[in-house]
């Protein structure tokens, strides 16, 4: 077994193993804390399939910025494990049942594929590198770029009214 | 690697994001749910731009390789814009009512 494929197990399982405590532990501080270890496992995935740009723009702004926004509005709000609303085991046993049913329609939609067995390149080719995707995002996808920043504008005015005290 | 083994991982990230949203009450935490969806799709998305470089490679476009990843690159976007939306729902949400349970949204009325 190689060292990528030895990575890539290391951190398929960190990734899978975080994923499901964010969703089972009780306090939401812990889950939030849980997702960002989610996101640092992405991101090393991304370092793995050498697209460097990717990585490091995971890092900073889900781990960076988006996590800290979630800590700082459940810090706000005070809310510990006490306050977590009571469960109906009826509905969370459904949810189950529903969730790893579709995940085994997947799989065995995958498994039929002729394709299944590709390979990646793993490790080698520069297209990941941020020289190749600033050539590309300024050539080709200027207009969508310039675009989003209109988004965050939009959505800057949009978080402010809405959380506007109403007088 | 065979791209099997990335399409099982993320299926299986999303598939725990959509358990999450379908048994959990707290608002935050299936808000944090959407975005584990969210990064299962980038995951994928990366691994399938990897998969056509190793296919494609030597063909008279190189660029369909970078797409993909300028892909993700926008659907970060969106979400960073979407998160500061959504916050400030749950924020004036508890600030009615005292409360993150999505149960007492079952109604648009008052």
């Amino acid at each position: 077994m190689s060292i990528t494929e030895l990575l890539f197990w290391g951190l398929s399982v960190l990734a899978l193993f975080s994923a499901i405590m964010v969703v089972t532990s009780k306090s939401p501080v812990h889950s939030i804390l849980f997702l960002i270890v989610v996101f640092f496992a992405i991101s090393g995935h991304y370092i793995l399939m050498n697209a460097q740009f990717l990585a490091i723009v995971n890092i900073i702004v889900y781990a960076g910025a988006i996590m800290v926004l979630f800590l700082f509005v459940v810090m706000l709000m005070n809310l510990n494990a006490e306050s977590e609303p009571k469960k109906n085991r009826l509905i969370q046993f459904a949810g189950l049942i529903s969730g790893g049913c579709l995940f085994l329609v997947f799989i065995s939609a995958i498994t039929k594929s002729a394709s299944a067995n590709n390979l990646l390149q793993m490790g080698g080719g520069n297209f990941g590198l941020i020289k190749n995707l600033g050539m590309s995002l300024f050539k080709d996808y200027l207009i969508p770029f310039e675009i989003s920043s209109v988004l965050f504008l939009s959505a800057m005015i949009g978080a402010v009214v809405i959380g506007k005290k109403e007088s | 690697m065979e791209i099997k083994w990335y399409i099982g991982l993320s299926l299986a990230l999303f598939c725990t994001g959509i358990v999450g949203v379908l048994t959990r009450r707290n608002s935050i935490i299936i808000f944090m749910c959407i975005e584990l969806m969210l990064n299962a799709v980038n995951l994928l998305l990366v691994a399938f731009s990897k998969m056509h470089a190793a296919t494609a490679l030597g063909q008279a476009n190189p660029n369909v390789v970078s797409d993909a990843q300028l892909f993700v690159f926008f659907i970060m976007v969106v979400a960073a814009a979407e998160v500061s939306v959504g916050l400030a729902i749950i924020v004036m949400l508890y600030r009615n009512t005292h409360s993150v349970d999505v149960n007492f949204l079952n109604r648009l009325k008052n």
